[in-house]
Formats: C-alpha cells, structure tokens, sequence
C-alpha cells in the first residue's frame, strides 16, 4: 500500500469555547484527488489554515511526507512541499503579477535558474503571461484566482491546498480553473479541493471528506458519499 | 539578484556613491564657509536616519517610532568608548553601528511578532527605557551630560567640521547603497510581500521573522552608525538632544514625504526638508523648523500621498496617457 503524503490523526481546534475541528482524522494519498465540502462553518477553512501552519492546532497530529509539522512555520512546510492557496486572493498589492509569481522562486528554489524566466513559464502556462507586469488591482477576479493558483505552484508542491479557487466564477470560468487544477494534478501533485461549487467537485474529486460542525463525518469514493442520506441532511436539512 | 547583475549594481552603486562623495566634497569646499559644513551634517544625518528608518519602515511597513533610541545608542557609545578608551572616531562609528544593530535585533525579536499601532508603541517604550538607563548611568554623565574634546584639526581637511561633514556624507551614501541593495535582492521582494501581506508572504516561503530581524537590525545599525559622531559635532551630550523627538519625526517624515517604497525617497525627503529647516533656522526661528515640517508634511500627506517619487510616477503615466 502507498504510503499517504499527508496523515491527520484527531485533529482539534478552538477558539474560545467554540469548537471548530474536533477529532479530524484524514489521509491525502500522493497524487490523489480529494474533494472536502461541508457547509459555512464547518471548520473547511479552519482545518486549511492548521495544515498550513497559520493556525496553531490544540490537539492531533499532523504527518506530512513523514514528517510530524508539530511548530513548524508556514514557510518551513512550503519547503516539504505543503502549498496553499487563499479563500480570498491575496495578491501583494505593491509588486507587478511577475514579481509575485516570482516570490516562491526566489525563496524556495533560488538556484533553480533566473526566478524571473520561471515565473514568465507559469504564467504563461496559467494563462496569464500579457499580464505579467500589470498589478494585481488591475486584475480581473478570474485572473486573480489565477495568479493565486500560479503562485501556489510556483512553490513546487506535493500537495496543493486549494481553498475556494472558484467562489464567485462564472461557469466558463470555473472550467478554466479546473484545467488548472487537473494539469497541476497530471504533473503530479495532490489536490485537496475546498469547494462549494457541487459540479466542480464532482468533476475533479476521486474522493469526497464531508465536514460538519468541525467533524469529518463521511469519507470516501465521491458518487458513493453524496448517494449518502447523512451527508445530503448536512446540506439540506431532515 | 544574480551573480552578474549584482556585481554591475556594486561596481556601477559604488562609482556612483565615489562621484557623488566627491562632488559634495568640492562643492562644499568651494562655499569655503564653516557653516555650510554644519548644515551640510545635520543633512545628510538626517538622510542617513530617513534611509534607515525606511529600511524597517516603507521596505517592511514597520513603523518604528523609537529612531531616537537607536540614534541616542550610537551617540552614549561614543561617549563611552571615549572616555573608557579614547577611541578615535571611526572606531566609535564602528561600535555605533554594533551597538544599534544589537538594539536593532532585540528590540525586534521581542517586538516584530506585533503589527501595527502594538508595534509602534513598543518602539516608542523603547526609547523612554534607554533615556531613563541613561539618566541615572553617571558613568556617561548622567542627566547632566557629558563633554568630549574633539581634535582642532586633522589631516587632510581645512577644518574638524569639514572632516566631519564628509563622513556623514560617507555614512548616508553607505547606508543609500545598503538600502539599494536590499530593494534589489530576494530580501526586499520578501519585505515587500511581508508589507503587502505577512500571512500570504509565509504561505508561500518567505521567513518573515527572520527577514523583519534582518530589517530591523540594518536599520539599528545605520541609526547607531548616524547618531556616533554626534557627540563629537556638539562638543557635548545629554540625554534631552541625544533623545530628541525630533530625529524620529524626521526619520519618519523624510521616506513619507520622499516616498517610502525606494532607497531615492528617503535621500529626496531629507534633502527637501533638511534643507527647509537649516533655512528656517538661520533665517525665521530655529523653533519654526518643526512647524515648517508639519506643514510639508501635512501637505504631502493630502496632496501626495505617494511621496514626491509617486508624484513624479504619476504624471508621468498621466502623461503617457491611457
């Protein structure tokens, strides 16, 4: 059996008195496809922002490529290769679309070659190479959920954290970002998509996690989990 | 920055800062006025303590409201190493710049965890701990101050006050090519991503602690190095014009009013309002110069909030049209 890329074991997080993960077990096969869905509020986000080391966790364990990412800083996971893209983009407003792609290059693989021709790669590739040196205000929302997606590869991940990449995109759209998502994934890396748009979930997840109330309560093949009774009260009430 | 890329910037920043040097030298030696050398100091030191402030400051986006403690450092270890040692001056800009640098990393490893206004309070704290620890060291004289006999004259230079004019213009040219320098490299792309955005920056591999650590202890360094000769300028220091207010509103004023996001900004701020206090003080009241500072200030901060580089990046993208 394949050793998983990365392991969760019991997962917790508060803030306050309020529970927002509790007892979160998963595993994230390399290469795989997963698909994480719950409604606002379940702890999606939350449990992103643990993996990703934003956010202190209070209990669990969190195994990444064999490594326990217990106090490690969000810029040493990077570096295993545990990359993350924003709900929202966060583009840094000062410095032109090449330079943020080239941000990741210059810190995570600054012998790899001229940061600049790299980044002008993967823009291109992401499809925005006649941008390049516009700013991110000068952006369309679909082209900033491009560059956040460009930015995110550009730290050569095993795993891509993908948090919402398609909120608020038209249909069209959507399919652009999912292209994305499936060569990212034909090279190789592992996709958690966090996403609330159904029919992009379904089309891109081998495998679904449903979170509820800071809970995982169903894993596995996705037709199979959403045919699910629990899962379908979840989103749409008894 | 690449190998070859930096050593042009090196080769071609070190010409330019050599040219540069020199010029002012012939140009201030050519008013063959005294004066023109003291004002000409208090210039360019306010240059080199709007360079450094930015380095933290417009490079970061830490506003570091304490510069006069880093400053006041670099002056008491002056005092210092004179009197236990008698260390000629550049030994004590040398041990100014360790002792801001060491300021620089302690004040930050216990401070640039904070953002914002719980940052700025704490480097302002900063500055009334060190002038407190100075008021009560006799060692440096206290509350009273000290005084420091500075040589009559010294090889090479018609006079002290020309000597040392010109080695503040070697600290601020020094710290406009460490500035320029690190906008250039890895190290200012990672301080402006921490500045647009820390959280983001470290999802994607920058070490921002280390990188604002590194910010913070240039900067001391270069304040410390700026506020060295200090006591030598003066003849004397206590702690009421080594820790004056003043030194940390032109700090911060100059890369505003200059613009905060380039090494130029700083050098343009300081000349600008430099050169508007040292005419207000020989010419209205030496009290209207922090007044005239506000008022440009106040005016940038409306009219050009960019800086004049913003402004001047403006019209010209005005110009070029849509």
């Amino acid at each position: 059996m394949t050793q998983p890329l990365l392991q969760v074991q019991d997962l917790g997080k508060r803030f306050g008195g309020f529970v927002a993960l509790e007892g979160v077990s998963l595993s994230v096969a390399p290469g795989e496809r997963l698909g994480l869905i719950g409604p606002n509020g379940s702890g999606k986000s939350t449990f992103v922002n643990c993996l990703g080391g934003a956010l202190a966790r209070h209990d669990g364990v969190v195994v990444f490529g064999g490594r326990d990412l217990a106090g490690l800083p969000p810029y040493r996971r990077v570096r295993l290769g545990l990359a993350r893209t924003f709900q929202l983009p966060r583009a840094f407003a000062s410095l032109t679309v090449l330079e943020n792609v080239e941000v990741p290059f210059r810190f995570l693989d600054p012998r790899g070659g001229p940061t600049s021709e790299r980044a002008w790669r993967l823009l291109e590739r992401v499809g925005l190479g006649r941008k390049a040196r516009f700013r991110p205000r000068d952006l369309t929302q679909v082209d900033l959920r491009r560059l956040e997606l460009a930015r995110a590869l550009a730290c050569q991940p095993k795993l891509l954290l993908a948090d919402e990449t398609m909120a608020g995109l038209s249909h069209a759209e959507v399919d652009d970002i999912l292209e994305l998502l499936f060569r990212a994934n034909a090279d190789g890396v592992a996709v958690v998509m966090i996403e609330h748009i159904m029919r992009a979930v379904t089309t891109f997840s081998e495998r679904l996690v449903v979170f509820v109330a800071g809970r995982a309560i169903a894993d596995g093949p996705t037709q199979e989990i959403l045919r699910r009774k629990d899962v379908e009260a979840a989103y749409l009430g008894e | 920055m690449t190998g070859a890329s930096s050593f042009f910037f090196w080769r071609n920043g070190l010409a330019l800062a050599f040219v540069c040097l020199v010029a002012t030298a012939a140009a201030l030696r050519a008013v063959h006025n005294d004066y023109a050398f003291f004002v000409g100091y208090v210039v360019f030191q306010y240059g080199a303590l709007a360079i450094a402030w930015n380095i933290l400051g417009g490079y970061a986006g830490f506003v570091n409201f304490g510069a006069e403690a880093f400053f006041a450092a670099g002056a008491y270890t002056t005092v210092a190493l004179n009197k236990a040692l008698a260390l000629p001056i550049l030994a004590c800009v040398l041990a100014g710049a360790c002792v801001g640098a060491a300021l620089g990393l302690v004040m930050g490893s216990f401070t640039l965890r904070l953002r914002g206004v719980y940052f700025a309070i704490a480097t302002l704290s900063l500055s009334v701990v060190l002038q407190t620890l100075v008021v009560n060291w006799s060692y440096v004289g206290g509350s009273s101050g000290a005084y420091l006999m500075r040589p009559k004259a010294i090889a090479l230079f018609a006079s002290y006050t020309e000597f040392l004019c010109l080695l503040m213009l070697a600290i601020a040219a020094t710290a406009a090519l460490i500035a320029a320098a690190i906008e250039r490299s890895s190290v200012g792309a990672g301080l402006a991503a921490i500045r647009d955005d820390e959280t983001a920056a470290a999802a994607l591999g920058v070490p921002t602690l280390r990188l604002k650590l590194l910010a913070a202890t240039t900067s001391g360094a270069i304040m410390g190095m700026a506020g060295a000769p200090l006591p030598f300028y003066n003849s004397y220091l206590n702690p009421d014009s080594a820790f004056a207010v003043g030194y940390t509103v032109n700090a911060m004023a100059m890369p505003l009013v200059g613009g905060t996001q380039s090494w130029l900004g700083p050098v343009l701020g300081a000349l600008l309002l430099g050169s508007i206090q040292q005419f207000a003080v020989a010419f209205v009241s030496s009290s209207a110069s922090l007044t005239l500072i506000g008022l440009v200030f106040m005016g940038f901060v409306a009219l050009a909030p960019q800086g004049l580089l913003g402004l001047f990046r403006s019209l010209r993208a005005a110009r070029a049209g849509p």
